[in-house]
């Protein structure tokens, strides 16, 4: 196990190095000057060169690259071209908003997602089970985009219940109201997948002759369900839900832009309208070391429900 | 009732002469095929079947509601944008823009995912741990970043949406032929193909292709939905097909603007993306079940 | 017929069926039976005769939703089984009603420990005081697991077959159960094993004095502990008798061409005898006799009526025209 997670860890590496590396050249050749981006647009030719110097940008690309790998290996990523910052204190200042929209969305997909998926597959053609399957393909089709749209025309214009922009400056209940529509948009096509899946996992393990043999034995229903079929359930929603999570704390570019959300998804989208490479680069190689450690998070749980991999 | 032949064969240990699993479930997929009947109407007859020109704007007769409302007329009955444009003839037109997307995008995936997924699991060995760590790599990275670098180096249009989509999507397509691909190569028919002296090409190309090209169909059916709500979503964030094209999730960026008085531009645009994704979504659900690919979808 | 004392199980007219969409399907169509009190009772016939849907029958455990018990009566010590409520038949279940199935490998839940499986048995009835873990050895030590301290807390992957099945017979038996339904416990193993499962069960039967209703295809396993033999055919059953009867005079056709079919130790044959045909389909069965489109001896009437049951001698009866 301990070869394995390290062996992991080394591919992650090598991952996010390759994915970096990609990142930069495609970068790099694009035709567009950061320098002249930068500027105002009354800045004289000689600003230009001052700055085009000031970022090393006169220097070959490979040059370029690995004056970039040695000062990533420090841990700088450059600075914002917009903000005149470093890239990663600019990504760190925005990233809480997203976090703390990521984390309720996944809460509540999960929560819901797997109410409806359980009680689905217990009940099975039952009452859950179709309105279930209406609230799984919804959330399959209906684009979340056009949901919070239509969510903002109704509960924010029409009925003027709800706030439809920014994250709230009050305290906690004005920071609840203000999230209720982003983390809930957020959430329909999660929640359409965990129902999907837990629902035909805990069909297969239902099936199952251990189940029978629970029941043969007496043992409750509820702990039928739960402790017997729920826990080898588990184990294909392990490999979704951990990969699941990292994304949506990673903001949704989506969600956060309709809603005027101060989260990283939204600060990605304007640097790269703005061509603010750097913030871009260091947004990249977060998701890809995140989604990495998903995978090897995902891995350990596994291993954690599954004895079989435990022991191996 | 699509598990109880399953549970019956179990229990009698059995599966009785008439009662085969296939043929006691399938639920019928009218509904998706009726929405798909509208969607690809309107792709063919979209000409002779939209009242106007749907680039043709009248900015006298800007942003009418929809003909039912007061203030509508019963000449544009979804309405009018803020150019005078009728939306009714646009949101027809936006069926193609959808299709040719959604093709392009499978199209480019389809062939990089078939091809990687043949060699991968046709060959084995070193090359497919070389295909599979290298989709690996390339599924850790979110598809929406690729579009993003894709748009920030070439610009936004509904040609940088088909190929990064197409470039992105297609190690889901490589594990799935690859799977269908390593059963195959154990069964009989490709033995004797070896045997009789086919090449490895021949064997791909006549032997193998042909047993997964159901597969194919399902997987593709349902990618479709999912990359008409990516297209209308990058369309919408400005990423994908600029003004002034018919595109649904276009319509939806311009209507947004308009949201306090004009709920028609955002409601109609979104309402057919949603009924063709449900449309795609069920016929695939459907043709899994009647053609049964095994180790599709998690 | 033995005095209603002795009557642990009483099986009147069971009939279950599937409800597909594709026809019901009769699995089990009118058997009755009875069990006394520490008697093993051997049910054979071949896969799809309703051997596996009367035992879950019995538990109250057909699979839902399309299997349904539509009539008869199965009483347990002179209760009716079919008028218990859910929970009634869960505190039954595990404790006076014990059950075995076919494959231990898959009958185990993987990702839990043997001991916690069979602890469930015990603490689901309501026999869990502090010494859960010494209950969960003994019972382990019971069924001649080696070491079971430690085993306890192994998962099954960690155990063969053998030892899985044994550990199923240990959560069969860990409450004592007055009935244990044993399906087809020795089919998935090894033949070394099969013959020391057996003498396992033959043992522990004498130890808590069960009644057992052993489920098999597989005559030589009936022969080896059980007393009495229960033919089924079609989903119903077509001849009882004495295990020995049964071995040296079947009297039904069906029961005549299963025996012709087991190989002989040192006698030689050419080929080995095998009944003709396919078993039947239960969707829509014929008005007459299941057996009759295989059967050899088949009359006109065979075809057009079911036959009755009839008794040619104490404790053995048959359902065929043959007889009647």
């Amino acid at each position: 196990m301990k070869v394995y997670l390290l062996k992991r860890f080394a591919f992650a590496f090598f991952t996010m190095f390759v994915v970096i590396t990609i990142v930069f050249f495609l970068y790099r050749s694009g035709e567009a000057d950061p320098a002249h981006i930068m500027l105002p647009p009354d800045a004289t030719p000689k600003d230009h060169e001052i700055l085009t110097k000031n970022f090393g940008l006169d220097k070959p690309l490979i040059i370029q690259y690995f004056s970039f790998l040695k000062n990533a290996a420090r841990g700088d990523f450059g600075k914002s071209f917009r903000y005149n910052e470093s890239a990663a204190k600019v990504l760190f200042q925005r990233f809480p908003a997203s976090l703390q929209l990521g984390v309720a969305a996944f809460l509540f997909s999960a929560i819901v997602g797997l109410a409806i998926g359980i009680l689905s597959a217990v009940h099975r053609d039952g009452w859950v089970d179709r309105v279930g399957r209406v609230i799984a393909l919804g959330g399959m089709s209906i684009p979340s985009f056009w949901l919070a749209v239509m969510l903002m025309l109704f509960f924010g214009v029409t009925l003027g219940w709800l706030p439809v922009s920014g994250r709230g400056e009050g305290g906690l209940l004005d920071t609840l109201r203000h999230m209720i529509l982003p983390a809930f948009c957020l959430s329909t096509y999660p929640i359409a997948l965990i129902t999907r899946l837990s629902r035909s996992s805990m069909i297969d393990a239902l099936k199952s002759d251990y189940v029978v043999m629970a029941r043969i034995k007496g043992v409750p229903e509820f702990y039928v369900n739960i402790v017997h079929a729920f826990k080898n359930a588990s184990i294909t929603l392990i490999t979704i839900m951990v990969p699941m999570f990292v994304y949506m704390i990673l903001g949704s570019v989506v969600i956060e832009t309709i809603f005027s959300w101060p989260g990283i998804g939204r600060l990605v989208i304007e640097a790269t309208f703005a061509r603010d490479y750097p913030v871009v680069q260091i947004f990249i190689l977060l998701i890809t070391f995140l989604i990495t450690t998903a995978y090897i998070v995902a891995d350990v749980l596994y291993a954690v429900v599954d004895p079989r991999i435990r022991f191996q | 009732m699509k598990e109880n032949g399953q549970d019956i064969s179990q229990a009698l240990s059995i599966t009785p002469p008439d009662v085969t699993e296939k043929k006691l479930k399938v639920r019928k997929p009218y509904l998706g095929l009726f929405f798909l009947g509208v969607f690809f109407f309107m792709v063919i007859f979209a000409d002779l079947i939209s009242p106007y020109d749907p680039f043709a704007s009248d900015l006298s007769k800007g942003t009418l509601p929809p003909s039912w409302q007061e203030g509508g007329t019963a000449a544009h009955l979804l309405g009018t944008d803020f150019l005078g444009r009728d939306q009714l003839s646009r949101i027809i037109h936006g069926s193609r823009m959808s299709l040719v997307v959604s093709v392009g995008c499978i199209l480019i995936y389809g062939t990089i995912g078939i091809i990687l997924g043949l060699i991968s699991g046709f060959f084995g060995g070193k090359t497919d741990m070389f295909i599979m760590r290298l989709s690996d790599i390339w599924q850790s990275v979110p598809g929406l970043i690729v579009i993003l670098l894709l748009v920030s180096v070439i610009g936004a249009s509904a040609k940088t949406v088909i190929i990064s989509i197409g470039i992105t999507g297609w190690p889901q397509f490589a594990r799935v032929v690859r799977g269908e691909c390593l059963s195959l190569k154990e069964r009989d028919f490709v033995r004797l193909a070896r045997v009789a002296g086919c090449s490895n090409f021949q064997i791909m190309a006549s032997h193998i292709f042909p047993n997964i090209i159901n597969t194919l169909l399902v997987l593709s059916t349902i990618q479709i939905a999912g990359i008409i709500v990516l297209s209308a979503t990058l369309s919408f964030l400005g990423l994908g097909t600029q003004p002034p094209s018919c595109d649904w999730g276009l319509m939806l960026a311009e209507g947004r603007q308009y949201i306090t008085y004009a709920w028609w531009l955002v409601t109609f645009p979104g309402i057919a993306i949603a009924i063709t994704v449900i449309g795609f979504n069920l016929t695939g659900d459907w043709l899994r079940e009647i053609l049964d690919p095994k180790q599709m979808l998690r | 017929m033995a005095s209603q004392k002795d009557i642990l199980l009483q099986v009147k007219d069971l009939k279950t069926s599937f409800f597909t969409k594709k026809g019901v399907i009769k699995a089990v169509d009118g058997v009755s039976f009875t069990v006394k009190k520490g008697e093993v009772i051997g049910l054979v016939g071949e896969s799809g005769s309703g051997k596996s849907v009367t035992s879950l029958s019995i538990m109250r455990l057909v699979p839902q939703p399309a299997g349904k018990i539509v009539s008869g009566e199965i009483l347990f010590k002179n209760e009716n089984l079919l008028n218990k409520s859910e929970s009634e038949m869960r505190e039954l279940r595990g404790n006076k009603l014990a059950m075995i199935l076919q494959d231990p490998m898959v009958s185990l839940n993987q990702l839990l420990t043997v001991g916690y499986q069979i602890g469930e048995t015990f603490k689901y009835h309501g026999k869990a005081d502090g010494s859960l873990l010494t209950k969960c050895i003994n019972i382990l030590k019971k069924v001649k697991v080696p070491s079971p301290e430690t085993r306890v807390n192994n998962f099954p992957f960690q155990f063969s077959g053998g030892m899985c099945q044994r550990v199923l017979i240990g959560t069969g038996i860990a409450n004592n159960p007055e009935l244990l339904i044993a399906d087809e416990p020795t089919t998935a193993l090894d033949v070394t094993i099969q013959a020391q499962i057996l003498k396992l069960m033959k043992d522990l039967q004498k130890e808590i004095n069960a009644s057992i209703i052993l489920i098999t295809h597989d005559l030589a396993t009936i022969a080896q502990i059980c007393s009495k033999v229960y033919v089924m055919y079609g989903g119903r059953i077509v001849e009882k008798a004495p295990v020995k009867d049964f071995y040296h005079d079947p009297q039904h056709p069906y029961s005549e061409g299963l025996i012709k079919s087991v190989p002989v130790l040192g006698k030689r044959v050419k080929r080995l005898y095998a009944i003709e045909g396919q078993p039947p389909n239960l969707i829509n069965p014929p008005p007459g006799c299941r057996f009759e489109p295989r059967c050899s001896k088949a009359k006109k009437v065979c075809s057009q009526k079911y036959p009755p049951e009839v008794e040619l001698k104490k404790d053995h009866q048959v359902s065929c025209w043959l007889y009647s």
